[in-house]
């Protein structure tokens, strides 16, 4: 327990350039008529080109707001990211005027959502919304932009795409309305995307397909993605690290497979032990009692230990920084070496 | 996690008898005069059986007709063909005073805590509503009191009686959700993704109240869901629909270990893991384009259109849910077999 330390990122080294998009310490708070919400409390994680990272939570851990921050689309108010830093290629987006900021947003950093439905303008052809992006930020003719409208939509597997230009959302499949918004993600060629649950409202069938499509995409675009979901599944089909999000804390960061293997922080603990089991039938249920904590009133200390099963007098005085276990992982637990440790259930 | 497994409990006679119900919903044209221009088979000819203190898991893709099915049973639409009988009484030709008597019987657990409690009720109200409807049912001394031990049954401070909806999290309003379908003392309830809603640390806590329920009182469950993994978990027997129609139903280890329906082993195979060790060695099978419309689902074998193994039989013949030479459980696929080790 003597290697208590501060790590703003934590796995892998730095390169020498930095890293690609690297988020320090950040803090974001809502402020609502009925009070104030602590959102963020203080995320740092980074992203290099190619990689996938998967920020995994459960709703109000703040893996959302994280990523409307990183895209500078968060309401505000109530929003207000109160300290630390998004830095991309080694500017900090948060300091960025507006006029820069939109030069990364789209067209350094796209982002697709879980809705494509709602993402989707219903009243416009989706060649017509596709082709707006090039239209409007590369100044495409109408001709040229409708060309490589048509591209997009082959590159991302819709079928007889020449034919589907003119339809409207509503005429598309869920499946292929998601390939409709990752075309338009894709259409600015960013170097990061970010994917906000993008396969939680498709069926198990169609989720294998856009996952893959996602995958194959990234390999051939060289494209660093940020992958937001609940799916522990989902993130051990496809992410290379990992980032477990509770309270707008980052609790837990490893590699995939070490952290399948032994999760090191007692809430992702439990969420490997509450989820039943495809292949194999499973005994009861192993739970993690009560509920997450309102963001009005965070409890002190750690701010799981009302529902963690390792909770000692310490937890509930100290907030646990960053433990650095081997192999570029941490944990914020007080006892995360015995958690990992322990293979009990 | 290596608890023992749940042991298959006992199952006693069969309590809800399904035979070849089928809703199709009209579609029509028309402003003033309607004409009817073609149907959305949404159920398509299903028939199972549930048997006492036993669940069954209905699994299948959106719009499989999993859902209509589970109307159907509650009696919220009306069948376009088929006999059901619950406990020995007629389901669909039952009405009036016969048909509350029915319902009293079979209860519903909805999928959106958000949506299928009154915000404008107190929890005791709406959990006491049962009472109202049917009064034959209500306890003969206090109602509150009743409702006060429901709320304590499925793991709620009963002292919570007067508190609104908006005052629970989600999964404590799926269990507001569990205590009123309980309030009538149902024998058979249906889940309609009782748990799909809710967080992933919620979801066990529910799950396991709902075995543990079914433990205590013997309720049979009809369980819907799209989540394979929450379904091998608290079925003893699964469904697998596709476009209307039941293409393989077997004991959870038949469907999990010994599937022979091609679209069962697809299913099961994309289904994604939690296990990033998996990733090599798992041949997943890839399904190409989307579930074809329930109006006009093509001939034969629905699945035909999407399935690697489809020949012409397949498109003039209906394949019949019935057991197969790969393995003795019904599996609607001419060419039904054991999928190869992988």
């Amino acid at each position: 327990m003597s290697q208590h330390a501060v790590q703003p990122t934590p796995a892998s080294p730095t390169p020498p350039g930095g890293h690609l998009l690297e988020l320090r310490d950040l803090h974001i708070e809502f402020r609502t008529g009925e009070g104030v919400a602590e959102v963020i409390n203080g995320v740092s994680y980074h992203l290099d080109p190619g990689e996938t990272l998967a920020v995994l939570g459960e709703s109000g851990s703040g893996k959302s707001v994280t990523a409307q921050a990183i895209m500078g689309i968060l309401d505000s108010p109530p929003a207000h990211v109160t300290s630390g830093q998004i830095r991309y290629q080694g500017r900090d987006l948060l300091t960025l005027p507006e006029e820069q900021r939109r030069q990364v947003r789209g067209k350094e950093i796209a982002m697709i959502f879980q809705d494509a439905l709602s993402a989707l303008n219903p009243v416009f052809p989706v060649g017509w919304q596709i082709g707006e992006t090039l239209r409007q930020r590369l100044g495409m003719s109408r001709s040229d932009a409708r060309r490589r409208s048509v591209e997009l939509m082959d590159l991302v597997q819709i079928p007889a795409a020449a034919n589907r230009l003119g339809d409207y959302p509503h005429q598309f499949s869920g499946g292929m309305r998601q390939r409709v918004m990752i075309a338009m993600a894709l259409a600015m060629e960013p170097k990061v995307l970010i994917a906000d649950e993008p396969t939680t409202a498709l069926d198990v069938t169609v989720q294998a397909q856009i996952m893959d499509l996602l995958a194959d995409l990234q390999r051939n675009l060289d494209m660093a993605m940020i992958l937001i979901t609940h799916d522990l599944g989902v993130v051990a089909d496809v992410a290379d690290r990992i980032a477990v999000m509770y309270a707008g804390r980052i609790v837990e960061h490893a590699d995939v497979r070490s952290l399948y293997r032994a999760p090191a922080h007692p809430y992702t603990k439990g969420l490997l032990e509450s989820i039943p089991r495809l292949d194999q039938r499973s005994g009861k249920l192993t739970t993690i009692p009560g509920l997450p904590p309102n963001l009005m009133d965070i409890p002190g200390g750690c701010p799981f230990h009302p529902r963690c099963r390792y909770v000692q007098q310490v937890c509930l005085d100290v907030v646990p920084h960053d433990l650095v276990l081997g192999d570029g992982r941490t944990s914020a637990c007080h006892f995360a070496q015995e958690v990992r440790d322990d293979r009990a259930r | 996690m290596t608890a023992p497994a749940r042991p298959t409990k006992v199952r006693g006679e069969t309590i809800l008898d399904v035979n070849h119900v089928v809703k199709h919903f009209p579609i029509t044209q028309g402003v003033l005069f309607k004409r009817k221009v073609g149907a959305v088979k949404a159920v398509d000819g299903v028939s199972f059986q549930l048997r006492r203190g036993e669940t069954l898991g209905i699994v299948g893709e959106s719009g499989c007709g999993k859902s209509t099915l589970a109307r159907l049973l509650m009696r919220l639409e009306r069948p376009t063909a088929g006999r059901a009988t619950l406990a020995g009484q007629d389901l669909f030709a039952a009405s009036g005073g016969e048909l509350r008597r029915i319902r009293r019987n079979m209860q519903m657990v909805m999928q959106d805590p958000y949506t299928s409690l009154n915000p404008r009720m107190t929890v005791g109200d709406i959990i006491g509503e049962p009472f109202e409807i049917h009064p034959a049912a209500a306890p003969k001394g206090s109602r509150h009191r009743r409702v006060q031990e429901l709320l304590d049954v499925v793991g709620l401070n009963p002292e919570h009686i007067n508190r609104y909806p908006h005052q629970f999290s989600g999964g404590q309003r799926q269990r507001i959700g569990i205590a009123r379908a309980l309030a009538l003392r149902p024998e058979v309830i249906v889940c309609d993704e009782p748990v799909s809603a809710l967080d992933v640390s919620i979801q066990a806590q529910v799950i396991n109240l709902l075995e543990e329920l079914q433990d205590e009182l013997g309720l049979s469950y009809i369980f819907i869901a799209h989540d394979l993994s929450v379904v091998r978990h608290i079925a003893d027997r699964v469904a697998v629909m596709y476009l209307g129609r039941i293409v393989e139903i077997g004991t959870e280890d038949q469907i999990y270990e010994r599937a022979t329906h091609p679209y069962t082993q697809a299913l099961l195979s994309a289904a994604p893991l939690p296990d990033p060790d998996a990733r090599e060695h798992r041949s997943i099978i890839r399904l190409t384009g989307d579930v074809p419309s329930p109006a006009n689902p093509p001939s034969g074998c629905h699945f035909r259109t999407r399935c690697w193994k489809a020949q012409e039989i397949c498109a003039t013949q209906d394949p019949q849910a019935v057991p197969r030479a790969a393995d003795p459980h019904p599996s609607a696929c001419h060419f039904a077999e054991l999928r190869p080790q992988h």
